[in-house]
């Protein structure tokens, strides 16, 4: 392989992104923002479970409209035993992860058995039962939500209470994750996924149980979606089934969408984007009228809807066709 | 010669429509059996039944000795039947070595495998290159599906059905919207696996028809009227007046 053929408009925004996001904790402290740590955190958690959901959505074609859920259920699995103090890491993401893989298996086994709009209504009807079901769940705080007072403990040396130390490991989880699926779409198992949404009808022909190879990489999905939502419980110290509500899933799918769904790293830009826009928005409208900032929701819906509508693959897709220029 | 898919009294019918009335109908292992009707008669229907993309509402079918008349699409498929279709049916967005590669797949154990890249895979690349050399679309191999002619599509849906290694073939209209240039191409290639794949071959075009076909049946308005030999089927009068006449307008 040629170098200079490595050397195009997407690798070059995509190494930038990454070098800028690794440095995130080096330079929020030089330049004293430890505000945007913040931000940054709550992005690389965002994509970690953005990513994961593309991989349905975008490789294999099923709009779940329930993700969400992973990520509270994958949160509440670090608030509960904490809440129980047990305090151990070791514990915490084995079972975010276990918990949401089971999860996914029961939900997917029955919702991926109906195609297009019923899916995304019976997905989004699983992850609205967590969400009342947690809403009920006095014990744990129901719709006042459960203080989360430690992070999970992880090895000597490895405290997640640091903020620059918890955020690196987050960008190690979102790399490893952004590889891993990076792995997996162009597995054997990838091809296949890619086939069943391309060609479902085909793939029958072929001699391929598509059902089997969906609910695999729902499961996938969603354990991975859990993860992020461990993460997330670590991040903020309170959690309520607000994130898990079907608006938080509906963000996520605009995430995917709006970086690009059919590319590994598309949900990261996605996911900058929309925090990014979300965050400025309201400040550039404050230059311009004083106050004009609470308003900012309508700007904000106007561009991502002209992005999703106008700019076909996203974020990802417009910088494929620079380079194809 | 032994029976490889047996047929009987098989029925379908969509609301009102029966397009599939009481068919009966053996294919020899081996043979090239072709079925012809006019438009509307049942041809695709009775394939995807034999496939499993449609169940029949009555009637068996056996294939090589174990009865499928239920049982789903795909497990069809492992069994070892292939099916093209009358609407080129592959996947747009890969190349056609990839469309191959992953038929070819399809055949080789179960795909849960989830780390090494597939398009790596010298023995799967191999394989597919085989089937595309067959077919005459080596030099395509690297081109995206949906970039190829209307005719490359076709010989692509073949390729994709040998490349699972099939016992036999469903071909449904390979020739349809070809010229007669790419029409005889396309015999030709069908003619390299005549005696070796067992294949039904739904056709309209009778050049092609009678160019591979050991036997003839004839549908017609879901009926089966005669099943015979490509020379007594030219000279049976009501396949004639049903359909051979029309033709002839
Ligand atoms: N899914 C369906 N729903 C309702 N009617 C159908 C369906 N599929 C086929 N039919 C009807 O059944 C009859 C047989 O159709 P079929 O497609 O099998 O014919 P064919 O012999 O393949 O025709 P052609 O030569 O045009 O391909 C037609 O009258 C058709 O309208
Ligand atoms: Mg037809």
């Amino acid at each position: 392989m040629n170098l200079s053929a490595l050397i195009t408009p997407k690798n070059l925004v995509t190494a930038a992104v990454l070098i800028v996001l690794g440095l995130m904790p080096v330079l929020t402290t030089v330049f004293d923002q430890p505000f945007y740590l913040d931000i940054a955190t709550r992005i690389v958690i965002l994509a970690v479970a953005a990513a994961s959901l593309n991989l349905i959505l975008g490789f294999g074609g099923m709009i779940s409209f329930g993700h969400a859920a992973f990520v509270g259920i994958g949160a509440y699995a670090v608030g509960i035993p904490i809440y129980y103090e047990y305090y151990s890491g070791f514990l915490h993401f084995p079972l975010a992860i276990a918990v949401s893989a089971l999860f996914a298996l029961v939900t997917g086994a029955i919702s991926l058995r109906t195609k297009g709009v019923h899916f995304i209504m019976i997905t989004m009807a699983f992850s609205q039962m967590i969400f009342f079901l947690f809403l009920s769940l006095e014990e744990y705080g129901g719709d006042d939500g459960l203080l989360i007072w430690s992070d999970s403990e992880l090895f000597d040396g490895l405290a997640l209470d640091d903020p620059s130390t918890f955020y690196y490991v987050c960008f190690v989880s979102l790399v490893g994750v952004l590889l891993l699926l990076h792995r997996i779409v162009n597995s054997r198992f990838g091809r296949v996924i890619r086939g069943a949404k391309s060609n479902e009808k085909r793939m029958s022909a072929l001699g391929y149980p598509t059902y089997r190879y969906r609910l695999v990489a729902y499961v996938i999905s969603g354990a991975l979606c859990g993860y992020a939502g461990a993460l997330m419980g670590n991040f903020t110290n309170f959690i309520s089934p607000d994130m898990m509500g079907w608006g938080r899933s509906g963000e996520l799918i605009f995430m995917v969408v709006l970086g690009g769904s059919g590319s590994i790293i598309g949900p990261v830009y996605g996911v900058l984007s929309f925090l990014l826009l979300e965050e400025f928005i309201p400040d550039v409208m404050d230059l311009f009228a004083d106050g004009a900032g609470v308003y900012w929701h309508l700007p904000f819906g106007i561009i991502l809807l002209l992005v999703v509508l106008f700019v076909r693959g996203g974020i990802s897709g417009f910088l494929n066709r620079l380079t194809k220029r | 010669m032994s029976v490889l898919l047996e047929i009987q009294d098989l029925q379908k019918s969509f609301g009102g429509v029966k397009a599939t009335k009481h068919v009966s109908l053996d294919v020899l292992e081996g043979e090239v059996h072709a079925i012809i009707g006019p438009n509307g008669a049942g041809k695709t229907t009775l394939i995807s039944q034999l496939c499993g993309e449609q169940m029949p509402d009555a009637g068996l079918i056996r294939f090589a000795g174990k009865t499928i008349t239920r049982a789903p699409f795909p497990a069809r498929a492992r069994l070892g039947m292939a099916r093209s279709f009358q609407i080129t049916s592959v996947f747009q967005d890969m190349t056609l070595l990839e469309n191959v590669a992953l038929s070819v797949q399809a055949h080789d154990g179960h795909s849960f495998r989830f780390w090494k890249r597939a398009d790596s895979e010298t023995a799967l690349n191999e394989k597919a290159m085989t089937f595309l050399t067959e077919v005459g679309l080596a030099d395509k191999a690297h081109v995206l599906s949906r970039e190829v002619s209307h005719g490359e599509h076709r010989q692509l849906e073949i390729a994709m059905a040998l490349a699972t290694e099939p016992k036999m073939l469903l071909l449904d209209e390979p020739m349809a919207g070809m010229g007669s240039e790419e029409s005889a191409r396309m015999v030709d290639i069908l003619k390299k696996f005549k005696g070796e794949k067992t294949m039904l071959l739904v056709e309209h075009d009778m050049d092609a028809v009678f160019a591979l076909a050991d036997r003839i049946s004839v549908l017609v308005y879901g009926e089966v009227i005669a099943t015979d030999k490509p020379e007594a089927i030219r000279d049976n009068e009501a396949v004639k007046r049903a359909y051979l006449g029309e033709e002839a307008d």
